[in-house]
């Protein structure tokens, strides 16, 4: 896969649309390019966290340690982004992720995330309104299992 | 040392100058005859002197006694000579004329051969003892001199002594004799001619000396400023680091441009004063022909002087300016040696000196050190009279183990100075089982004691050069000289003997096993070793060695070993499903994790011309690239890969790290770039300039296709790329085969590192985790091959750059421990040496070593009393002066200093 097709697929990831293509040339170009196998773990929780994964191709699944073992939380697939707390807040990992498909990820290391996101604001916009976008699904979800109780 | 240099010359090369002063007396008379025989040969041989008819002879090679006449009162003929006629007698005197040139020559070459070696064995002697005096200066005294004002002195002010020193006594002998035998034989022609000759020559003498002494005080001045510059030179190479982070690099400019500026000003005017003297000179030589024919001709005139004897005046003082010049010359070299002497060795004149006798190499360290350490009243005072140290006395054991705490100014490190014998007390003592310490030889502090400060100097060599020189005292096995190199061996020391150097041989081992406690160089290997791993630089070593390279030629083992990990580690990735980790070379393959100019060289270069800047100039590479048609494919990728870069780094301010981290192009170049690609783009290639097309070539060299994933080599390129390789490594074999040294699987690589060698390919780009994997991979192999003492010992070889700068600092702290660990001394002594280190690694290493250490003394600077515990005895001070001592339980009560140390870490 070339640079240019790495282009295209960081284009149709929404927090990018807006960003014009010679920036995420330099993104996509910058970055690299890290490819997991079926059941590899991208970080696991606890560790400090130095980059952030776009999902470019295959699955991976979101676990919480617990009590009683690893639970899953959530699964990202092809366009999600992840990672991207620890490097924003500089706190440990939150949650182990885990390949369960061949993976194909973009790794934006720490430096690179942030020299993005202060040399095009844009950028930063984009990823404010995903994290919002997120917190809003999280309350929700927060809201329902209240609701269950 | 000896203040006058003539004194210091005659001292030292007495019988080599009466010896070549001989030799020149010796030349004399054949020097003389041959001025003489053209004479004869043009009256006797050519017209015919005494020659009364044909057939008559004249003998030749009559020789009477000298002085005859008088002694005996007639004739004696001690040899009769041959009788030969004119033709016979031409060629005869012609033949001797040729002969005598011969004996002259030969007499000069000798001569000046014996002055020579003479100068060379002087100044080879000057230099040793100044670089003896420099390993005799007190330490306190060497960190006051500027070492690249050192260097020059010992390299570049006392190299023209070396051509003066032949010359000292034999030129004014000589040219003396010379000009005082033409003043007689004017004087005895006419005494007033004579003495007014001699009057002029007195006025040179006087005058011209007197002139020329603002010389030598420039010429003083220009030693001293040229000197202070060589410094100056020295700290822009050391304070790099300063001048680069303050900008000051415009200051130092100023200050250079000053000093260049006084430089000139001072040569300047040593030229014009030197000229003046030269003109006086010719002046004054020239007025004594003057004064010969006007007033020697008027008193032909008026009859007093006959004019065969002015003729012969004027004749002989054609001999008298030569020599007199020549000895006002030497004059000045004399005083122009004679300063720069005296420069050189004030300089060498420290109020103190280390008394020779206790570097001694005959000294023995004695029996091991016991009983008690005393410091008495111990008082320091530094340069400004502040006291350092306020009259600290304290005991302990020799073979305890023993901290000495404080905050960093409390004159802990002082105390571990004077320890070692490393500096003296201004007042007090300092005794180890009752020995003043300043009174031991250095075979006893050097050898019974060990200091690490917190700045160990490391020599530019390997690892395990620099852990065994501090059991380099003295040679312990010599080497084995036979035949022609016993021959050779003798003479050198003969001729060290003769310059008053020491015969010591370089060529020994000088390593002195049995301190160490290894009976020899076989057992060293490990115990270095295990030195390393107790200062923990085992992993470090272990890298180093990986990093290496091996001669298969000297190691075939190793480069078998190696071979057969190459195997097993694809074995072993192959096994855990990480084959594709690696991507191995494969002479049918085109290898997208390496780069462009690594898949046509395929393989390591051995010089320079094939390294990865210079390639993109190389001719055979170019003409490679020319013969498969690829030059305008690759200026066409570099045209690309250009534009890429232009378009993506086209917004980023200059200097952005980014240009650093993945730009093909640094952005001094990129305007260059962006004006080439326009015009490439517009015009097409062959608008652009040569200069410009290989600009452009360079940049697909480096390109990397799984790293840089720019999509521009595709199958069939990969192809042409492939033959492109194989008609390198043709023409490579032809033109300059081993150049590159090429990758084969079946082959140890000797220009390549001992890990690429095990791995033989490239760790894949993209790939999770591929470097941490492949790792332990490899370590895994070397493991179960039993190679990791093999890498160990190879990582031992690993070069520790100037002063050792190829290791980080905390490697050098280790390193500098580890040596001192490894001479097994009486007492260890730590002196803030492992500051650089984190806590966690400063307490480890601390009880490892004490543990190490276990009945042995140690002396330990502590800045945080907490590790305190961990030692028998503690000596705490603040200020100056012992506040407490005594063990960690005696002291650890409320109320004690070292409680408050302890409360305020």
């Amino acid at each position: 896969m070339s640079i240019e097709q790495e282009v295209e697929i960081l284009r149709k990831i929404p927090m990018f649309a807006k960003i014009e293509p010679a920036k995420l040339k330099l993104m996509a170009f910058a970055s690299e390019r890290l490819t997991f196998k079926d059941g590899q773990e991208l970080f696991q929780q606890g560790d400090a966290g130095d980059s952030a994964y776009i999902i470019v191709d295959g699955t991976a699944d979101v676990l919480v340690n617990t009590d009683n073992g690893p639970l899953k939380v959530a699964s990202f697939t092809r366009n999600d982004i992840t990672g991207e707390i620890a490097i924003l807040c500089d706190v440990p990992r939150t949650a182990t992720v885990v390949a369960t498909s061949s993976l194909i990820t973009l790794k934006i290391t720490k430096e690179l995330f942030f020299r993005m996101v202060t040399d095009f604001p844009d950028m930063g916009v984009e990823i404010m309104r995903a994290l919002a976008h997120r917190l809003e699904q999280t309350n929700a979800l927060l809201m329902a299992a209240r609701a269950s109780k | 040392m000896e203040r006058n240099i003539f004194k210091y010359i005659w001292h030292h090369s007495r019988a080599d100058q009466i010896a070549i002063l001989i030799l020149v007396l010796v030349s004399m008379p054949f020097y003389f005859m041959s001025l003489d025989i053209p004479k004869s040969i043009v009256n006797k041989g050519i017209q015919g002197q005494g020659f009364v008819g044909v057939g008559s002879t004249q003998s030749f090679m009559a020789f009477d006694l000298p002085f005859g006449e008088t002694l005996f009162g007639e004739k004696v003929t001690l040899f009769s000579g041959f009788d030969l006629e004119q033709q016979g007698l031409l060629l005869a005197l012609s033949f001797t004329f040729l002969a005598l040139v011969l004996i002259n020559g030969l007499f000069k070459f000798v001569i000046n051969t014996q002055k020579g070696r003479l100068g060379e064995r002087m100044l080879r002697r000057l230099r040793y003892e100044l670089s003896d005096r420099i390993l005799r200066f007190p330490v306190l005294q060497i960190r006051r001199v500027k070492q690249a004002e050192m260097a020059t002195m010992i390299k570049d002010e006392v190299e023209p002594l070396g051509g003066f020193i032949g010359d000292a006594f034999v030129t004014p002998a000589f040219l003396g004799g010379q000009a005082i035998t033409a003043l007689v034989f004017i004087i005895v022609q006419s005494a007033w001619l004579g003495l007014i000759a001699a009057a002029i020559v007195l006025v040179q003498a006087v005058l011209i000396p007197r002139l020329r002494r603002r010389i030598l005080i420039l010429g003083r001045e220009r030693q001293l400023t040229a000197r202070q510059l060589a410094g100056r030179i020295g700290e822009l190479v050391d304070g790099a680091v300063e001048i680069q982070a303050n900008d000051t690099s415009n200051w130092e400019r100023s200050d250079i441009t000053a000093r260049l500026g006084r430089i000139f000003k001072i040569r300047y005017e040593i030229y014009q004063r030197k000229f003046f003297v030269k003109f006086l000179n010719n002046l004054l030589a020239q007025f004594t022909p003057f004064i010969f024919y006007a007033g020697g001709g008027l008193l032909a005139l008026q009859g007093q002087l006959d004019i065969g004897a002015l003729v012969a005046v004027i004749a002989a003082y054609k001999d008298l300016p030569g020599p007199v010049k020549e000895l006002i010359d030497w004059d000045q070299r004399r005083a122009d040696v004679q300063i720069k002497y005296d420069q050189v060795i004030e300089q060498f004149q420290p109020p103190v000196l280390i008394d020779p006798d206790a570097q001694s190499i005959d000294n023995d360290p004695g029996p091991p050190l016991t009983g008690e350490i005393v410091m008495q009243g111990v008082v320091l005072v530094d340069e400004s009279d502040f006291k350092l140290l306020e009259s600290v006395s304290f005991t302990c054991e020799a073979n305890q183990h023993v901290a000495v705490v404080g905050p960093s100014g409390s004159g802990k490190e002082q105390v571990a100075l004077l320890l070692a014998g490393l500096i003296a007390p201004s007042n007090g003592s300092v005794k180890i089982d009752g020995r003043e310490v300043t009174e031991m030889p250095s075979a006893v502090t050097g050898r019974r004691l060990a200091y690490v400060g917190q700045e160990t100097y490391h020599f530019p060599l390997s690892v395990r050069e620099n852990l065994v020189y501090g059991l380099k005292h003295v040679p312990i096995i010599l080497p084995d000289y036979e035949g022609k190199a016993a021959h050779d061996h003798a003479r050198e020391i003969a001729e060290d003997k003769r310059a008053g150097n020491p015969t010591f041989d370089a060529n020994a081992d000088w390593i002195d096993y049995q301190s160490a406690g290894v009976d020899g160089p076989a057992d060293m290997t490990e115990l270095l070793i295990e030195v390393l791993k107790l200062v923990e630089l085992e992993e470090d070593t272990y890298r180093f060695g990986l990093t290496g390279t091996v001669d298969p030629v000297e190691n075939p083992d190793v480069s078998q070993a190696i071979l057969t990990a190459r195997e097993a580690l694809l074995a072993l990735l192959e096994e855990g499903g990480h084959d594709d980790l690696v991507v191995r070379f494969s002479t049918q393959d085109y290898n997208g994790n390496a780069s462009l100019a690594e898949n046509i060289l395929f393989g390591t270069p051995t010089q320079d011309s094939f390294g990865n800047e210079a390639l993109a100039s190389n001719p055979l590479f170019l003409s490679v690239l020319d013969e498969a048609g690829l030059t305008r494919d690759l200026e066409k990728m570099g045209l690309s890969i250009a534009k890429t870069m232009v378009e993506i780094f086209a917004d980023l301010p200059a200097g952005h790290p980014f240009f650093d981290q993945f730009s093909f192009i640094s952005d001094d170049d990129l305007p260059d770039f962006r004006s080439l690609v326009s015009k490439g783009e517009s015009a097409g290639l062959d608008a652009l300039s040569k200069e410009d097309l290989r600009r452009l070539l360079g940049l697909p060299l480096e390109y990397v296709e799984a790293r840089h994933r720019l999509g521009l080599i595709d199958q069939g390129m990969e192809q042409r790329l492939l033959a492109a390789r194989r008609s390198f490594a043709d023409r490579l074999e032809a033109e300059n085969p081993g150049a590159v040294e090429f990758y084969r699987g079946d082959t140890y690589n000797a220009a390549a590192s001992l890990q690429d060698n095990i791995l033989f390919g490239r760790v894949a780009y993209g790939k999770a985790q591929a470097e941490e994997i492949v790792g332990q991979a490899i370590t895994k192999v070397l493991d179960d091959l039993g190679l990791r003492q093999t890498v160990m010992e190879i990582g031992l070889n690993y070069y520790v750059g100037v002063g050792g700068k190829r290791l980080n600092a905390v490697q050098r702290q280790k390193l500098g421990l580890a040596r001192a660990i490894l001479k097994q001394p009486d007492i260890l002594i730590v002196n803030e040496a492992l500051s650089v280190m984190d806590g966690a690694t400063q307490d480890r290493l601390l009880e490892r070593v004490l543990d190490h250490r276990s009945q042995q003394g140690v002396m330990w600077t502590l800045q945080r009393p907490s590790k305190a515990e961990d030692f028998q005895r503690l000596v705490v001070l603040r200020g100056g002066r012992v506040m407490e001592q005594g063990s960690y339980e005696e002291l650890d009560q409320p109320g004690t200093v070292f409680s408050e140390l302890k409360a305020a870490e």
